[in-house]
């Protein structure tokens, strides 16, 4: 079964956030790391690089496949976790810490909302196994 | 509904990541992960369910020299015992498959042939069955095949039999009892490793399978691993092979896919033999080539070779190599361009990231 924790919001495209006052941390699920498979490589953009809501602020590739991933939220890229050009495979074993892939500073903290829940999220998981 | 192998219960209780392959329900990967089974299998043995592949057996009088107008490879120089890698030829000389011809005697043979294909290659077959002494039946359902593959696989295979194993030649097999069941053993395989493709009846699948495990140690750190169809592909190419529906089709010739070591032009008259002749004879206008991604970036099947400002072929495989450690794949470029060391970019979602072009193959196992 895969980790969820509770106290993060989530993302239909399955990224996970995590809010750290104006900074929203975000990465990819247990449930998106293990469908993925072996992680080898890791795209992420510029520090400073403005994204609205859904769009696509890189690519994680295993061996098999490659998937974007989306900003769940809007902002600029405060940091991003440089650790993974090393070590990609950090996505696999720590999807929610050191697995972590970039902040970014909210411009409008209240989307977060609209995110689902841990509740809602292993919901959609289930939903969409089936 | 797709076709499942006899081992398909035991690779959703091995808790196997399950896709559709060919109209096949097979095993991607297991829980270990592509690249720990990839690595296994270099570094000791894997395990792979091959029971998609179809068998097609050929018997009568004329069994070799009809197969021998079929294929492009040279069927009258196997003895008995002894297999040979080929393709079936379209009348332009490009490919319906490849396939391996397997000689028992020299009015049987059998032809292993790619699952999604195996369809093709029944109609294409029997459609030129003309006169000649031959006997065809697609026995596709009648043997599960499983791949034992990597440096211990000898080792391994051995405390199942009686029959001497180290004797058998790559490229020839034999027919023995494995744990007690019937079975082909062919010293034959798709990793660039030494191993063994075992074929028999399917209802003794599930006990070859687990005693293969059991006695291959899994579970220990340097046992065997069940593998699925995403290292068996990692596997074959890094070893340079070439994949139906990747580096070969009906779309490419044999000698543009560096196939002209399978190519007989002077055996006798085959399907696509003039057209090939002609070919060798004027020199091919585009050609495979292997490539090593030399910056960051994954190149991936489909993508677009560019050079200079042109976009001049496409990438047929493309994929980590998780035991180089490297970003490699196959290519179609022009002839021209298709020298080792030449400079290629590849078109990766927009991005071009630099490749060049080496040897193949990638990686060859020490003796």
């Amino acid at each position: 079964m895969a980790n969820v924790p509770e106290d993060l919001h989530y993302s239909k495209d399955h990224e996970w956030v995590r809010v750290e006052g104006d900074l929203a941390v975000i990465g990819i699920t247990d449930y998106a790391q293990d469908s993925l498979g072996d992680v080898v490589y890791v795209e992420l953009p510029k520090t400073g690089e403005e994204f609205a809501p859904s769009e696509s602020f890189g690519s994680v590739e295993s061996v098999k496949a490659v998937s974007e991933v989306f900003t769940p939220i809007s902002g600029a890229v405060a940091s991003i976790n440089e650790s993974l050009a090393d070590e990609p495979e950090k996505v696999n074993s720590d999807p929610y810490g050191s697995g972590w892939m970039i902040k970014l500073r909210m411009s409008k903290p209240s989307e977060v909302d609209s995110l689902l829940t841990a509740a809602e999220y292993e919901d959609f998981t289930k939903a969409e196994k089936e | 509904m797709p076709d499942k192998t006899p081992l398909n219960a035991l690779h959703r209780e091995a808790q196997a990541r399950m896709v559709d392959f060919g109209g096949w329900d097979m095993p991607v990967q297991y829980p270990a992960g592509t690249i720990e089974e990839h690595l296994r299998t270099r570094n000791h043995a894997g395990l792979f369910d091959v029971s998609h592949m179809g068998e097609i057996d050929v018997r009568g009088a004329d069994a070799i020299s009809f197969v021998n107008t079929l294929t492009s490879n040279d069927v009258t120089k196997l003895i008995d015992g002894q297999a040979q890698y080929s393709a079936l030829t379209t009348p332009t000389g490009t490919v319906v498959d490849d396939l391996l011809v397997y000689r028992f005697a020299a009015d049987h043979l059998l032809l292993v042939v790619n699952a999604g294909t195996t369809e093709k290659d029944w109609e294409w077959i029997t459609s030129h069955h003309d006169g000649e002494s031959v006997e065809l039946n697609n026995v596709s359902a009648e043997y599960c095949q499983i791949a034992l593959q990597g440096p211990e696989a000898l080792s391994i295979l051995q405390q199942l039999t009686e029959t001497p194993l180290a004797t058998i030649k790559y490229y020839h097999f034999t027919q023995g009892k494995l744990n007690g069941v019937a079975s082909i053993i062919s010293r034959t395989g798709y990793t660039g490793e030494d191993g063994f493709e075992i074929y028999a009846s399917p209802n003794k699948a599930e006990q070859l399978w687990n005693k293969l495990l059991e006695t291959g140690k899994m579970g220990q750190a340097d046992g065997v691993l069940p593998c699925g169809l995403a290292a068996r592909n990692t596997l074959r190419l890094e070893a340079g092979m070439s994949l139906y529906g990747h580096e070969i089709d009906e779309s490419t010739t044999l000698l543009e896919a560096n196939l002209g070591w399978i190519c007989k032009l002077d055996k006798g008259d085959f399907i696509g033999r003039e057209p090939l002749a002609q070919q060798k004879e004027a020199g091919v206008k585009k050609r495979l080539v292997g490539f090593e991604v030399t910056e960051r970036g994954i190149a991936r099947d489909d993508q677009e070779v560019v050079i200079g400002d042109h976009r001049v072929g496409k990438v047929t495989s493309g994929s980590p190599a998780p035991f180089l450690k490297k970003n490699i794949g196959f290519a179609y470029v022009p002839a021209e361009h298709a020298a080792v060391g030449g400079e290629i970019k590849i078109d990766v979602r927009g991005r071009l990231i630099a490749a060049q072009i080496v040897k193949t193959p990638f990686y060859k196992r020490s003796r």
